[in-house]
């Protein structure tokens, strides 16, 4: 059966154009990765038939498992990883609530996988489109977060994933998110790594603890309120502090490797002289910078903020990005149930004690729906008023 | 032809466990089975705490705690990973309770023995959740009292009868199931040299009689499980690929002797234990039924 051969339309050499997921699939390849869970959900699905059909026509050297459900999918990368083999997965909304136990269990036994997750809503109602509340509901899992932009991103956030992750400094696992559909979906223009390039910057995995008959180990074993307990929980963090330093020298490794630079944890767009600014995550910080060259061209002095990473959450950057501006909105395509945004919560307990600068948070584009130009002039504004609060944007009267 | 257990002891002494835990005999004669070149699984489970706290271990080989719901996944993910390091001469197993088995691990278990994993899965069977304090599983046999099934004024012992996971897995096609105890480890050892010969998964049941949760004197654990086979109440077989081959009791007891030993029993009317040993009778001519003329179900593989 040849249904679904993706045809990748070549340009240049190592050129093609290919949607975010298939982007994905591509990332995972070049890793080398050699063991691979598979879950269907939308958007998410696109990728594992992918892979799936790579392994089966020997372009991907990896063990390939359709498992029964999403907990299983992370317990099978979890217990792969444990053997000493680069793993991956990659699941959407209600399959990565499905997961969250053992998101907790691989990030507490320090196992550095890689997972995809193509950001989609949560239910009831039932819902497929873009949002971010899925992964946000995962920020303290021990996991590490990238959301991404582009579809070359997601591809290369892949390769720097697994450098970061199996890092000695590190050894935490790292999910790499992309908009759902927006990104996941919709095709692009994407650099395709060379595979020889990849493997100089990408060596083997090497898991000092793996597996081993010859020292046989028991891996989690329980531990009294005064065993390691604590003490371990504290060392996950210590490495999750560690892993900025190491994100910045990954990412600078990368640029010099492959020509492209993603600058660190945040990506700074026309900061230079703002006097205000958003910060967005994702696609929506795409239609946030151009928005942000139209104000410029009225004379505006307005900037974006990316977040490209929420864990570890960049706070010492935001604090020296907003350190010379008025003003600063945060836009969260998220909601927590309980509070306010959960990028804005993040931002002003960042900023706590140590800037004065009013933090007003937006909440928008929920369950898909398309956070517009217009709607971005209107959070330029508020922001620039300096006022504070939580805003919803774009959303209809409920009578 | 004489054929004793071999010598080689894979689980050290110095566990935690309950004095005269079947479970813990479980996991000996297991690993004397399996040998040296194995990797263990065990959830959530009166297993996951046996061993002691860490750094300490009781098992000398390989050892991996995972989430209550996960055995089957993890053992799927261990063979895979050790397979394509062409570690394919590593047993992997998992050993995971009743409760883990029957109820929240049935659908990780189900998917990997489908998938049809060259893994071992091994049920030590104590009939409720003991860890979390002797609650009822699906595995609880009809007639017992637990903790959520008490005996009040009500008598609200289990109505229910035990979900039989060994069945399950001959129905889903499975090659290799049985059932075994610790009263008879030349038995459970044997089974688990067949099994070895099976390249797929196998699944093995084994009744580990509780004193704790079961409330029998703890030095009773081996003719309490004894017992269990002679009444009938856990017959021993072995199914390979569609012929089973059915233990029948050398010296058989009545229901009413075997639930007379154990308190959780204590409030069984006659009409009860008789309701039980015509179960058990029904259960014992069925499964010599199948004998003679053979099981289909349609292969795993
Ligand atoms: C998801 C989840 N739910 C509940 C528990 C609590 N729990 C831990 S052990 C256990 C009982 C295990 O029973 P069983 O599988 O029969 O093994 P046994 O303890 O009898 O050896 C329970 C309910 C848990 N650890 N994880």
């Amino acid at each position: 059966m040849r249904r679904g051969k993706i045809k990748m339309r070549v340009m240049q050499k190592h050129n093609a154009i290919m949607t975010g997921n298939e982007a994905v699939a591509v990332g995972v390849k070049l890793a080398r990765v050699g063991f691979v869970s598979a879950y269907p959900i939308t958007p998410q699905t696109t990728i594992v038939e992918k892979l799936a059909e790579m392994v089966a026509n020997d372009d991907l050297d990896a063990k390939y498992i359709e498992v029964e459900s999403e907990h299983s999918a992370m317990a099978a990368v979890f217990a792969s990883e444990l053997a000493g083999v680069r793993s991956y997965t990659a699941t959407s909304s209600h399959g990565l609530l499905y997961m969250h136990e053992m998101l907790h269990w691989t990030a507490g036994q320090r196992l550095p996988v890689v997972m995809s997750v193509v950001n989609r809503a949560l239910g009831p109602p039932w819902n497929i489109w873009s949002e971010q509340t899925d992964t946000m509901n995962q920020k303290d899992t021990g996991w590490m977060q990238v959301y991404c932009e582009s579809n070359q991103e997601a591809l290369d956030t892949i390769l720097m994933g697994y450098r970061i992750a199996e890092s000695q400094d590190v050894m935490l696992p790292l999910m790499s998110m992309e908009d759902a559909f927006i990104l996941s979906h919709t095709s692009e223009p994407v650099i395709i790594p060379e595979q020889e390039k990849v493997d100089e910057f990408l060596p083997k995995l090497d898991l000092k603890f793996r597996i081993d008959l010859k020292n046989p180990m028991g891996y989690g074993s329980y531990t009294p309120p005064d065993g390691p307990f604590m003490e371990l929980k504290k060392d996950l963090m210590e490495s999750m502090k560690n892993s900025r330093e190491v994100i910045q020298k990954v990412t600078g490794d990368f640029a010099r490797t492959f020509d492209r630079d993603y600058s660190g944890l945040i990506e700074q767009y026309r900061m230079d002289d703002a006097k205000y600014a958003l910060i967005a995550s994702g696609t929506l910080a795409s239609t946030g910078k151009y928005v942000v060259n139209q104000l410029r061209d009225e004379g505006e002095k307005v900037g974006l903020i990316r977040l490209r990473f929420f864990r570890p959450f960049p706070d010492e950057e935001i604090l020296s990005a907003v350190s010379n501006l008025e003003s600063v909105g945060v836009l969260d395509r998220s909601i927590s149930l309980a509070a306010n945004g959960f990028t804005a919560t993040e931002v002003r307990s960042a900023l706590y004690g140590k800037s004065d600068i009013p933090v007003t948070g937006f909440t928008a584009g929920l369950g898909g729906r398309d956070v517009r130009i217009d709607d971005f002039l209107d959070m330029f504004k508020t922001t620039k008023k300096g006022k504070g609060g939580n805003h919803y944007i774009n959303v209809k009267e409920v009578k | 032809m004489p054929f004793s257990i071999p010598e080689e002891e894979l689980m050290e002494p110095g566990h935690t466990a309950c004095h005269g835990c079947g479970a813990t005999l479980a996991m000996r004669y297991v690993l004397k089975g399996m040998g040296e070149k194995t990797v263990v699984s065990v959830p959530a489970a009166c297993w996951a705490v046996i061993p002691g706290a860490m750094p300490n271990r009781t098992l000398k080989v390989p050892m991996v705690y995972t989430p209550f719901a996960a055995t089957g996944a993890v053992i799927s993910g261990l063979r895979g990973s050790l397979d394509i390091q062409g570690k394919s001469d590593y047993n992997v197993v998992g050993f995971a309770g009743d409760g883990g088995t029957a109820d929240i691990g049935l659908q990780s278990l189900s998917g990997a023995m489908e998938r049809g994993h060259n893994v071992f899965y091994i049920m030590y069977d104590n009939e409720a959740y003991m860890n979390t304090g002797v609650q009822r599983s699906g595995s609880t046999p009809f007639g017992a009292e637990t903790t959520t099934t008490p005996v009040g004024k009500e008598r609200n012992f289990k109505k229910q009868q035990k979900k039989i996971v060994a069945d399950l897995m001959i129905a889903q096609g499975v090659p290799y199931v049985a059932t075994a105890t610790i009263a008879y480890p030349e038995d459970l050892i044997r089974k688990i040299g067949n099994a070895k010969k099976i390249s797929g998964p196998k699944f093995i049941q084994i009744l580990a009689p509780c004193p704790t949760g079961w409330y029998y004197p703890p030095e009773k654990s081996v003719e309490v499980s004894r017992q269990a086979v002679q009444s009938g109440i856990f017959p021993l077989f072995e199914y390979i690929n569609g012929s089973i081959k059915v233990t029948k009791p050398s010296k058989p007891i009545s229901v009413r002797e075997y639930v007379s030993g154990q308190k959780r029993f204590a409030h069984l009317d006659d009409n009860d234990i008789e309701k039980i040993q015509n179960t058990v009778n029904k259960r014992m001519r069925y499964l010599l039924s199948m004998e003679k003329e053979g099981i289909f179900v349609l292969p795993a593989q």
